[in-house]
């Protein structure tokens, strides 16, 4: 009992220097030399600042830009408050929400009916995606307010779109703040 | 005692047990068995419940007496195990009725005392028409006794003093003759005794495997406890809380209660069938045992092969023609009894169309067997003929001067290493006259029991005396697994301790004295009941019958003894099933009526719902104590066959039976307006 | 559902079902100490750690001894763990000046889910725990806790494999081994395969970003609800940056799945794009958290000389395995009934389906997959939230956790989880086939039957105890969310979570507080050791017995039909524990919700 109290200590600490120390250290040094982009977020920067994540989405509002899906990160997209709404299926919350933002998405976008994922909340809040058919569906009110046509920004759109990995892994899908980006770039808002 | 099987419901039986019933509900009796000690604690709230009133009477009424019942046939199913054990301890204690015993004193003179005042060691003379007062050894005399006031056999034994055949039992009776017996027990403590105590089932122990099966019982009865008893915060949670009632009849339903009320009656009726094939197992634990056992040990002689050899061929010596063997073979067997000697005239008769002949006319005399000479014979008008072992005559003959000629040499060898025995026959003027065949013969459908013993996984060894080539020929011929040649006691017992270092179970039956280690060494140790005390007492078991083949049988039954008790656990369990798919929308319909979803059985309303399944509960032991007390049927297949079996019968059965049978109670009782 | 869904999801168990015969040889190997190619790098550490500890690797343990040593073990790291936790402040690696966990008894509590593989988190990670707690505290104990529950499946396969002895192995050992053999090589590769794939593994601290298009959103109160001006509106603040968590997170994500454990870095787990970010680094994922413990059954067949029965167990275990993810796919996969003006039509286009608490990426397949492999294991990571799913979708996570994470289940956890399940269904079914019940040559009896029981019993005892208490009680209904039936299911889910030491959560339930954090740190302790304790006995005691030879009478442990026998035990004794409380959960919700009520 005593001489295994001693290993019991001796273990805790002997492992927690090896697996807990060493170990993320030796991956951090060998990620930074690999993967220097990948190992610090895919980061973005425009004019020498940081704009955003490719892989984290943000809020976009007004008619010239894709919008996101809806977020319960933080106060939206808070990037180091990660959550989902958690509201239950029967929740009237849930339903009220999604009832009043496919009414406002189908009087903002004149099309009907809103791709399931625009109107719910990702389990993140920070999804950066939006589904092929959500971007579709923004596509006329996008292409109207840049004053372009919508061939023009479908194919953008086409450029963002990743297909499934692979050809068979995950959905395919339109990386939200990448796409606006390149829409800002090419058709710059007036 | 006798070997007829006792019809189920034997009025004076189920009469008795009724009554009993209702004794067991002695909260004290009732803990022995958790399962239904709870369920007679849900009767006894319901009843205080109903005592104070409310609402629903009508529905609560019936509830409580229904709960009543389900202990009470329990117990019924208990009571009528141990009713049909007590009915046939009634008929030993009609044996055990008081005798007067002539005990004889020291100075040679007897006294007349009570049996029941008999000890150990005392010395009892005992005459024709008298009861044996008590169990014991006969130390002098020969008697033929009628034990079948134990056995159920009419045939009246011989015992003699000295041997194998020494004991007897109290309470059989002496038919002739006179013996001097050895007490061997004290008052109380006789094989009598102690037979009347283990059919009562007084004595009767929980077994290792019954505790196992208890312990599981119970664990499922907390859980289900825990699992009733939250159910009324979460429906207080979903507004709306149930009735005591309710609830206690849904954990009532939930619980084991099929197995937990038939449970000690299948161990009872285990042991109940034991002693309706004449077999008495000293505990429970032996029943087990014997379903578990890996290796049997049989004696060949009487077990494997019929008790004796038989003459199946004659072998003439040079210049002898076989008729003449056969004439000098049965003249020498005319008045040997043995069925040896039985067995030549016949062979001789039947081969050789000799009849056998009246003998007082021709002035014979007969030479009997002695252990000395080992051999025996007629004298004849001078002639001299005589049988015997082929060393005994050949000593004979080189007395009077005659060589054993070498070709009867060559069949006594041949004969012997084809596993059979060779008796040379002789005569004093004319030397060998030749050789007669006897062999061991296997009993009709041996070969095809070992093979069902092989099905589900047994071992069969023989054990003989013979010399291996004997051994192995006929080991052949009987379809065992292995042999045992030349065997003596302590070669029995290494056997038994090497399969037994293994982690196989043995069986053995044995009779004699020096069986008496090893009987205590294996397993399941069954003595003959023509055996010696020592014997009897080194066992686990006593066939009655004195019938080795019985062994089989008590595997049998052993086996039977587990499976009943597995299948009825499948089953009640799987029970379960249905009854929520009963209770639980009944009990939550009425503030969410889309649970009528889960209703799949349409029962009519709540109240017959639950009612419905409270008395399938109920009624479910009923219906089961046949097979409880006969137990699920047994046939020798791999353990995987009887797996697949019994899982579809008692398992998904056990899913599928409560359906029907729920919903047929609801249409009944809503159609007479029960609910 | 779809074609696609369904090729993942088989390919998904193709994998599981190819490395399961050679990880399982593996592992056979390291713990008989037989030669594996890593001998040469690992060998050298081995022997120093032994050194340092003083260890001697020759001794062998009774169950008791081994037992002791292993409580020892998790008592010493834990507190440990909840030191850490209180002086992060002081330590290294805190580039966001987190002070200490606050307060004591959600310290506590995560001391107590971390030790327990529970991973059960009251906290969120990304504003909680410094670098350092999360590096040398939380995934430390994804190494430990996960390397304890291999040892002690090993343990118990040595109690069957073994006959007539009083030893089941060395602990230190065993934990030694599957640290260094086990997890850690497995990790290096797994961890640089996910940064591949964009899982961040730094210590910068957080970073800012510009927003492109500025953000007016309401300000909201410390009572979570908006502030009112005294104009009688709602006032609104300008956010014009994204802080972007990032953190040592690769190294932790690997663990986190390989050892079954669940505790994510950030508080979206597997959701998060810094956690899973695309669906290879899923699909790593999700193989991670079945590998081992597919592995084990196949060196349960080997230690046991009976090969046939570990696949018995497999296909036992990979039928559950379908069953509950057909359920789940087909559910979410359907939608939400109650939204009707929208479009959950499943298309090439768009993933459809109930996407609520759902990442695009995934979709519903792969989110369907993730629940039902994270609570078929012990391991809780989730990628979407379990809590937004369909009644029934979100009722698959929970059944499978009540059935006590047996399927593939957590690292070792759910093998000797399994085996308590094999040994109650052996005694049971072997009955009838008319002999005392033998497990692989064991005979079961009482005392192994009551040891069995003792596991059965203290698990639904916790659970159903603390939900009843919360589900009546101010102290536990303040925490639910949503109400209604889904309520009801918040709890229930959080406790059957805890004892099942699963950590995967309804995420609404507001759990932070006196009363969840210390009940729930007590039954993930209870649920934990008060199962090894009585499982260790049975391996002790199995170790002591006779082997009996099988023959044709001996019950089948390798066959189809046991296999069926197997799932039918589990599914029935979990089903009637659990059905009454899951007929007043999920299937009420589910009902209700087909009716078209709302709460």
């Amino acid at each position: 009992m005593k001489k295994n109290l001693l290993t019991a200590v001796l273990m805790t600490l002997a492992t927690t220097i090896l697996l807990g120390l060493i170990y993320p250290l030796v991956v951090t040094a060998i990620a930074q030399v690999l993967f220097p982009k990948q190992a610090n977020g895919e980061l973005i920067s425009k004019d020498g600042k940081i704009v955003g994540s490719a892989l984290i989405g943000q809020t976009f509002s007004g008619a010239g830009y894709f919008h996101s899906r809806p977020s319960a990160a933080g106060s939206g997209y808070d990037a180091a408050n990660s959550n989902g709404s958690q509201l239950g299926p029967t929740n009237r919350q849930l339903i009220e929400r999604v009832t009043s933002d496919a009414a406002a998405l189908q009087a903002e976008n004149k099309a009907a009916p809103v791709p399931v994922d625009l109107v719910t909340t990702s389990a993140s809040g920070l999804d950066p995606h939006i589904s092929p058919a959500a971007a579709e569906f923004q596509l006329l009110r996008v292409s109207r307010a840049r004053r372009i046509t919508p061939d023009q920004v479908r194919q953008l759109v086409r450029q963002h779109t990743e297909g499934r990995q692979f050809g068979f892994l995950g959905e395919a899908r339109v990386n939200v703040l990448e796409l606006n980006l390149e829409l800002d770039e090419h058709y710059p808002l007036h | 005692m006798a070997k007829k099987r006792r019809a189920l419901w034997e009025w004076k039986i189920v009469r008795r047990a009724m009554w009993d019933a209702v004794r067991k509900l002695n909260p004290r009796k009732m803990m022995g068995n958790p399962v239904m000690f709870v369920v007679e604690i849900g009767s006894v709230i319901t009843t205080a419940l109903l005592v104070k009133g409310g609402a629903a009477f009508k529905f609560n009424l019936q509830i409580t007496l229904w709960l009543w019942f389900t202990v009470l046939f329990a117990n019924f199913a208990e009571a009528m195990a141990e009713g049909r054990g007590k009915a046939q301890a009634d008929t030993l204690r009609k044996a055990r009725s008081e005798t007067v015993a002539n005990r004889l004193l020291e100075n040679g003179e007897t006294e007349k005392m009570p049996s029941s005042k008999l000890r150990t060691g005392d010395l009892v003379l005992v005459s024709a028409g008298e009861l044996i007062p008590s169990d014991g050894e006969i130390v002098e005399g020969v008697a033929s006794v009628d034990e079948s006031a134990i056995t159920g056999e009419s045939a009246p034994v011989i015992r003699e003093a000295g041997g194998d055949r020494s004991a007897v039992t109290g309470g059989t009776r002496v038919l002739s003759d006179r013996i001097k017996v050895k007490v061997t027990s004290n008052p109380g403590e006789t094989f009598l005794d102690r037979m009347i105590a283990l059919v009562e089932g007084a004595e009767r122990q929980k077994t290792p495997n019954e505790i196992a099966l208890n312990i599981l019982l119970a664990g499922l009865t907390i859980i289900f406890l825990l699992a009733v008893v939250s159910l009324q915060p979460f429906a207080i949670y979903s507004g709306s809380p149930q009735t005591i009632f309710v609830l206690v009849s849904l954990l009532v339903c939930l619980i084991p209660t099929t197995i937990g009320g038939l449970l000690s009656a299948i161990g009872i009726a285990g042991m109940d069938r034991l002693v309706q094939h004449n077999v008495l197992a000293m505990s429970g634990r032996a029943v087990e045992a014997a379903g578990d056992v890996n290796t049997l040990l049989l004696d060949k002689t009487g077990t494997i092969t019929l008790g004796n050899r038989q003459a199946s061929h004659f072998f003439a010596a040079p210049g002898v023609n076989e008729q003449e063997l056969a004439d000098a073979a049965q003249l020498s067997s005319l008045a040997d009894e043995t069925p040896e000697g039985r067995s030549i005239v016949v062979l001789a008769k039947e081969k050789y169309g000799l009849r056998g002949r009246e003998l007082s006319s021709r002035n014979a005399h007969f030479v009997p067997f002695s252990a000395q000479t080992r051999m025996s014979g007629v004298d004849l008008n001078g002639f001299e003929i005589r049988k015997g072992a082929a060393d005994a005559i050949t000593n004979y003959l080189l007395q009077n001067g005659r060589p054993m000629p070498g070709e009867v040499k060559e069949s006594v060898e041949r004969i012997a290493r084809s596993g059979g025995t060779p008796l040379v026959v002789a005569e004093k003027a004319r030397g060998a006259l030749g050789v007669i065949e006897l062999k061991d013969i296997v009993k009709g459908g041996m070969r095809e029991r070992f093979e069902q013993l092989r099905a589900i996984g047994i071992r069969t060894v023989m054990i003989t005396g013979d010399n291996p080539l004997t051994a192995a020929a006929i080991a052949r011929e009987a379809g065992v697994d292995d042999f045992l040649a030349q065997a003596t006691p302590e070669d029995k017992m290494r056997l038994i301790r090497r399969e037994q270092e293994n982690g196989k179970l043995v069986a053995m039956t044995g009779d004699g004295t020096n069986d008496a280690p090893a009987l205590a060494q294996a397993d399941v140790g069954v003595a003959m009941n023509t055996g010696t005390q020592a014997a009897k007492e080194a066992g686990n078991m006593v066939d009655l019958d004195s019938n080795p083949t019985k062994l089989i049988e008590i595997v049998g039954i052993g086996k039977q003894l587990l499976m009943t008790r597995g299948s009825l656990t499948t089953f009640s369990i799987a029970n379960d099933v249905a009854k929520y798919f009963a209770i639980i929308p009944a009990m939550f319909a009425g503030t969410f009526p889309v649970l009528n979803t889960l209703n799949i059985m349409h029962l009519r309303t709540a109240e017959s719902a639950v009612l419905s399944a409270v008395i399938f509960n109920a009624l479910i032991i009923i219906v089961l104590i046949p097979l409880a007390l006969r137990g699920v049927r047994y046939r020798p297949m791999s353990a995987a066959a009887l797996l697949r079996r019994n899982l579809w019968i008692y398992g998904v059965g056990g899913i599928i039976i409560p359906f029907i049978g729920i919903k047929l109670i609801d249409m009944l009782i809503t159609r007479v307006g029960l609910a | 559902m779809t074609v696609n869904g369904w090729l993942q999801i088989l390919f998904f168990l193709a994998l599981v079902l190819l490395v399961t015969k050679p990880l399982g040889v593996f592992l056979a190997r390291v713990f008989s100490r037989e030669r594996t190619f890593m001998d040469l790098v690992l060998r050298p550490i081995e022997r120093l750690l032994y050194r340092l500890t003083r260890v001697d690797e020759n001794h062998e343990m009774r169950w008791t001894e081994y037992a002791v040593s292993m409580l020892l073990f998790s008592l010493v790291s834990m507190l440990l763990l909840y030191l850490i936790q209180r002086v992060q402040f002081f330590l290294p690696f805190n580039p966001q000046k987190f002070t200490a966990v606050n307060p004591a008894h959600l310290a506590f509590n995560t001391a107590a889910s971390f030790t327990t593989n529970t991973n059960w988190q009251a906290y969120s990670g990304e504003s909680t725990m410094s670098y350092f707690t999360q590096m040398a505290g939380l995934a430390y104990h994804n190494f430990a806790s996960a390397a304890v529950g291999i040892s002690l499946a090993i343990a118990f396969i040595r109690g069957i494999a073994r006959r007539q002895t009083e030893t089941i192995g060395n602990f230190w050992v065993d934990l030694v081994r599957s640290c260094l053999w086990v997890l850690l090589p497995f990790c290096l590769v797994g961890a640089l395969l996910l940064v591949s794939q964009g899982v961040v593994q730094n210590f910068r601290p957080y970073d800012t970003a510009q927003l492109v298009v500025p953000q007016q959103v309401q300000r909201v109160g410390r009572d979570g609800k908006p502030v009112v001006g005294s104009d009688g509106k709602v006032l609104m603040d300008t956010v014009t940056e994204q802080t972007i968590a990032q953190g040592p997170v690769a190294s932790q994500e690997i663990i986190k799945e390989w050892g079954t454990n669940g505790g994510g870095f950030f508080n979206a787990n597997s959701a998060h794009p810094f956690e899973n970010p695309t669906p290879f680094s899923n699909l790593l994922e999700l193989f991670s958290i079945f590998a081992i413990s597919a592995g084990l059954t196949y060196t349960l067949g080997r230690m046991t000389g009976s090969q046939r029965h570990g696949w018995a167990v497999w296909a036992a275990m990979a039928t559950l395995f379908l069953a509950g993810v057909t359920t789940a796919y087909w559910a979410e996969a359907h939608g939400n009934p109650l939204l009707i003006g929208e479009n959950q039509r499943v298309s090439a286009l768009q993933p459809g389906g109930n996407m609520e608490g759902k990442e695009v990426r995934f979709g519903i397949a792969n989110s369907a997959l993730f629940a039902t492999v994270t609570t078929d294991a012990s391991c809780g990571a989730i990628n979407g939230w379990h809590d937004s799913y369909t009644p029934l979708g979100g009722m698959v996570p929970l059944v499978n956790i009540m059935l006590s994470e047996v399927i593939f289940g957590g690292v070792g956890a759910g093998m000797y989880g399994m085996l308590i399940y094999v040994v109650l269904a052996v005694f049971i079914a072997g009955l009838m086939v008319g002999r005392t019940p033998e497990y692989l040559g064991k005979k079961i009896e009482a005392y192994d039957v009551k040891m069995a029981m003792l596991v059965a019993l203290v698990f639904p005892l916790v659970i159903l105890v603390f939900t009843a208490i919360s589900s009546v009680k101010g102290f536990g209904t303040s925490g639910i969310t949503n109400p209604g039936p889904h309520g009801f299911t918040q709890i229930l889910y959080a406790f059957t979570s805890g004892a099942g030491n699963n950590g995967s959560a309804f995420g609404g339930l507001n759990a932070n507080t006196l009363w969840y954090n210390t009940t729930m740190g007590f039954i993930m302790l209870v649920g934990r050791f008060f199962m090894i304790i009585p499982m260790l006995g049975i391996a002790g005691n199995l170790a002591r017995k006779k082997y009996v030879p099988p023959s044709l009478g001996t019950f089948p442990v390798t066959t189809p039909l046991f296999t069926v026998l197997l799932i039918g035990v589990i599914l029935i004794l979990g089903a009637l524990t659990f059905f009454p409380a899951l007929s007043l959960g999920p299937i009420l919700e589910h009902l209700l919700m087909g009716a078209g009520k709302v709460f």
